[in-house]
């Protein structure tokens, strides 16, 4: 095995990460672009779904499948409870008020899971086979490989969808502009909570298989913090952006692991975090604002 | 004072401003005026610095300023007002006025922190000065302690403008002061505005729409329509302007403009 | 006159200043002769109060008076804390030295994370600090050679004139001296230019900034300011349990003191102190309760303390942001006047 391939094979693992972190992010940039919200509490819902999913099919032996029907059901009530009872009332109030709610509501999250689960880590069954999936010489964890795959498939139909569908071009309009949505009859009201809903399903996905690819710990939503350099570097409101920013964090991530040593690899997001502020804080794909007065 | 030369301001493709020129004498009061969208607030917002004209010149009492960042402005000497109150709550209606005061006053973090010489002197200073010029002048002796966002609409306006004042400008930017005012409030804020012409020589560039205001205080009108300058000169030479009449048809204010109505104070 | 309607408004005249001196010297004496008459447990949460109270005055600086939110202060306090760690290890210096050194430290790093974001949007500033929060952390844990890792570093007791405060009331009176010296100087700070500056830039920057506030520069002073307050409070940790290490700074901290100031209410310095109070007595309450439970249907309670706490903070932000987000010291207020309403109607 000499550099070079050990160089594609961190690469393809860290891409393959890298579309998990895509679509965590996408549940982010989702309710952004429609609600100027940064859901700070996004890794603890991803979190707690993955959590509902152990209690529905370990706990209570409903099995993989159900297990994910309770999870998704699970995730998506708690999405609509948050957006109704924390974040209705707090709109028109500044910014950064909101984003601090979020954030509590993401400490209440973790507290909570630390409460009922403990503190210890969890085996959730096995969704994804382990075979490992090769690539030429290249040997890629078949956990990472299907998780990829379905990652990617979950992006690309929310991307389809927010192009095609109603729903989907509903909320495009109301992020560009709400006053104007609301006049051709667009309810904004629940096209934000539409926004949740999308960010419950791909937090409850995403969840399910970074708890399939690692272990299930009250840590899981931290992971979800790593997530913050995909958001800057693909541009807090590109749905796009944020796809290729994912794949690029995922592998950054993997490869500097390679290079400097593995403890390292959970402070690469946020020392990219820091170079890109400096640097170009819109990111790649990200719109710069003109502010009126 | 102030002058404006030839301001094209554009926004991509719409053309904000062409060829604006506005000069506001020292001492006078110069009104720019004209429908809605004509403009004005981003002529404005160009004076003060926020906006960058794709050409054009701003120049105070002599000095280009055209590079200058909107902070350093008010170190010349230039206050503003705004169109919808942007007075800050969380702080009662003195405090909002001594911030008006920031850039007369020099003391650190460090010398207040400490409640230095230097910090308990200005700051008395500034005190009497307030007490003595402007509560008086602009009748906000009975609200100074009240926290601003409990304020009546019109109380909220002078004390907007209070805060203007208290630098003693060279050159005070009115944002429609009169807006949103009924008529004993429009006939207060007008005579407020000709005092602090008579007291202080202060230069004042207003815009309002409210014509009967502008007729009895302007020395000097200026008039724009789709961001182009159409008509500049006294009261009178500009309310006979057809050009004018032509913009205003249909907004009601033609009547105003050939009414014979002194109202308002006179300078 | 105008003669329009006006709102009637409550009778309001300029706060006196001396009766207000009288109360707080009073508050400061029985303060000072707290540790002769109580338990040691008291002083020792005393202490750890009067840490917090600088701490969340920082926090407050930064958050409730300019609107710049940190979610790393505890980061920060840990600086100051590993800075007195580490000059009274290599350089020997006293606490008179090393404290404000403490301050300076965090505040110099406080501004190496936060400057890039202190130009753009305050979301960007955010963000920013969550990774100062994980960075430093990081660097506090694997930094061995210089924090010793997970083991931490011991701290001698600080001597005044050779005399050792090698006890928790010792200590205590030297932070009662720091809290009395930080909430004066916050005090003067808020009702001096600059904190008029601080204010107008929460509210309405571009309005400042015409008014002749440099957003960028005053936004600096308010993080430096406010990080300092937090070195200084880690400092006197430090001398306080005379032992640093990794996990008395991590991200519950940060909950911690952010709770206080919106609790307490933001942009209030009586808000800070109320806040830290509130705050530093709740895990207490949290505990017994939790016993108490516990004891009733017979479980371990040990195990959910922690979460129990990040539950509850976080539903204190939430609470307190969407109901009542002026928070005690508004409470507080309303209590008074209903208190001299009262006396006076009798």
């Amino acid at each position: 095995m000499n550099i070079f391939s050990a160089f594609l094979e961190y690469s393809a693992v860290g891409i393959a990460a890298g579309g998990i972190y895509a679509l965590i992010a996408l549940g982010i940039v989702v309710i952004f672009k429609s609600s100027r919200t940064f859901n700070f509490a996004m890794g603890e819902m991803m979190m707690l779904s993955a959590y509902f999913f152990y209690t529905a099919a370990v706990t209570f032996s409903f099995g993989i499948f159900f297990g994910v029907v309770v999870a998704m059901i699970g995730s998506i009530a708690v999405a609509l409870l948050i957006e109704r009872l924390a974040l209705r009332p707090m709109m028109g109030r500044p910014f950064i008020a909101i984003v601090m709610v979020t954030f509590g509501i993401g400490s209440i999250i973790r507290g909570i899971v630390g409460m009922i689960w403990g503190p210890n880590d969890l085996q959730i069954p096995a969704i994804l086979a382990r075979t490992p999936v090769m690539i030429g010489d290249i040997f890629i964890p078949g956990k990472t490989a299907r998780a990829f795959a379905i990652a990617v498939v979950m992006v690309a139909a929310l991307i389809a969808f927010l192009r095609y569908s109603r729903a989907g071009i509903a909320l495009r309009a109301a992020a560009a502009d709400q006053i104007t949505a609301y006049s051709m009859g667009i309810d904004v009201r629940r096209v934000i909570a539409f926004t949740w809903i999308i960010a419950a399903i791909t937090g409850c996905i995403s969840g399910i298989l970074m708890a399939n690819v690692n272990t299930l710990t009250p840590h899981l939503g931290l992971v979800a913090l790593n997530v913050l350099s995909v958001v800057i570097l693909g541009g807090m409101n590109s749905i796009g952006g944020v796809l290729v920013a994912g794949f690029i964090i995922g592998w950054l991530e993997s490869v500097t692991g390679w290079v400097l040593g593995t403890e390292f690899r959970e402070i690469t997001p946020y020392i990219l975090v820091l170079l890109l502020l400096l640097v170009r804080p819109t990111g790649l794909f990200g719109t710069k604002e003109i502010e009126r007065i | 004072m102030l002058r404006v030369d030839d301001i094209q301001l554009a926004f991509g493709g719409l053309k904000a401003l062409s060829g604006v020129s506005v000069h506001a004498e020292t001492g006078k009061i110069t009104a720019v005026i004209g429908p809605n969208g004509a403009g004005k607030t981003s002529l404005f917002n160009v004076v003060s610095g926020f906006y960058k004209p794709q050409h054009g010149r701003v120049t105070l009492d002599g000095e280009d300023i055209s590079g200058l960042k909107p902070h350093q402005r008010a170190y010349r000497g230039m206050s503003r007002t705004f169109q919808n109150i942007a007075l800050f709550h969380g702080m009662s209606v003195l405090d909002n006025i001594k911030l008006g005061a920031h850039t007369k006053l020099t003391s650190g973090v460090l010398s207040a922190g400490f409640r230095l010489g230097l910090t308990r002197r200005e700051e008395s200073e500034l005190s009497r000065e307030i007490q003595r010029d402007i509560v008086g002048l602009l009748e906000l002796d009975h609200v100074q302690h009240h926290p601003v966002e409990d304020l009546a609409y019109g109380l909220q306006k002078r004390v907007e403008l209070a805060r203007a004042l208290v630098m003693k400008p060279k050159i005070l930017l009115l944002d429609e002061p009169v807006a949103g005012m009924n008529r004993e409030e429009k006939r207060e804020m007008s005579r407020f505005v000709v005092d602090v012409r008579k007291n202080w020589n202060t230069t004042v560039l207003l815009i309002e729409h409210d014509m009967s205001m502008v007729m009895g205080i302007s020395d000097h009108i200026v008039v724009l329509s789709f961001g182009k300058p159409i008509a500049s000169g006294t009261p009178d030479q500009v309310r006979a302007d057809p050009n004018v009449i032509k913009a205003y048809l249909g907004t009601g204010d033609e009547l105003v403009l050939t009414q014979d109505e002194t109202a308002g104070a006179q300078g | 006159m105008s003669t329009a309607v006006q709102p009637t408004l409550a009778k309001t005249s300029a706060p006196t200043l001396g009766r207000s001196i009288l109360w707080i010297c009073l508050l400061v004496a029985v303060l000072a002769a707290l540790p002769l008459v109580a338990p040691r447990y008291w002083v020792y949460f005393a202490g750890i109060l009067g840490i917090n109270i600088i701490a969340t005055h920082g926090l407050n600086i930064m958050t409730g008076y300019t609107g710049l939110l940190s979610l790393g202060h505890a980061a920060f306090v840990g600086v100051g804390a590993y800075t007195v760690a580490l000059v009274q290890l290599h350089l020997g210096l006293p606490f008179y030295l090393a404290i404000p050194l403490a301050g300076v430290a965090a505040a110099v790093i406080g501004i190496g994370f936060g400057l890039p974001s202190l130009r753009i949007r305050g979301l960007y500033l955010v963000i920013a600090t969550l990774a100062a929060q994980f960075i430093l952390n990081f660097v506090f844990v694997h930094w061995q050679s210089v924090t010793k890792g997970d083991v931490g570093l011991t701290v001698q007791p600080a001597t005044v004139f050779g005399y050792p405060l090698n006890n928790e009331t010792r200590v205590y009176y030297l932070i009662l001296f720091c809290v009395v010296v930080a909430t004066w100087f916050a005090v003067n700070v808020i009702r001096s230019r600059v904190g008029r500056a601080f204010i107008a830039i929460r509210e309405r920057d571009l309005t400042a900034e015409v008014l002749g506030v440099q957003i960028v520069w005053y936004k600096l002073v308010a993080f430096a300011l406010g990080s300092f307050y937090a070195g200084v409070a880690g400092g006197l940790l430090a001398y306080f349990n005379q032992f640093v290490n990794p996990e008395q700074f991590g991200l519950l901290l940060s909950v911690f003191f952010l709770s206080a100031v919106i609790v307490g209410g933001m942009g209030s310095t009586l808000g800070a102190i109320l806040g830290a109070v509130f705050m530093t007595l709740l895990p207490e309450f949290l505990r017994e309760g939790a016993l108490a439970v516990g004891n009733t249907f017979g479980f371990d309670i040990a195990s959910i303390l922690v979460p129990l706490r990040e539950a509850v903070f976080g539903l204190l932000m939430v609470a307190f942001l969407i109901l009542e987000p002026r928070g005690l010291a508004q409470l507080w207020k309303r209590a008074r006047l209903k208190f001299s309403r009262s006396g006076q109607g009798a």
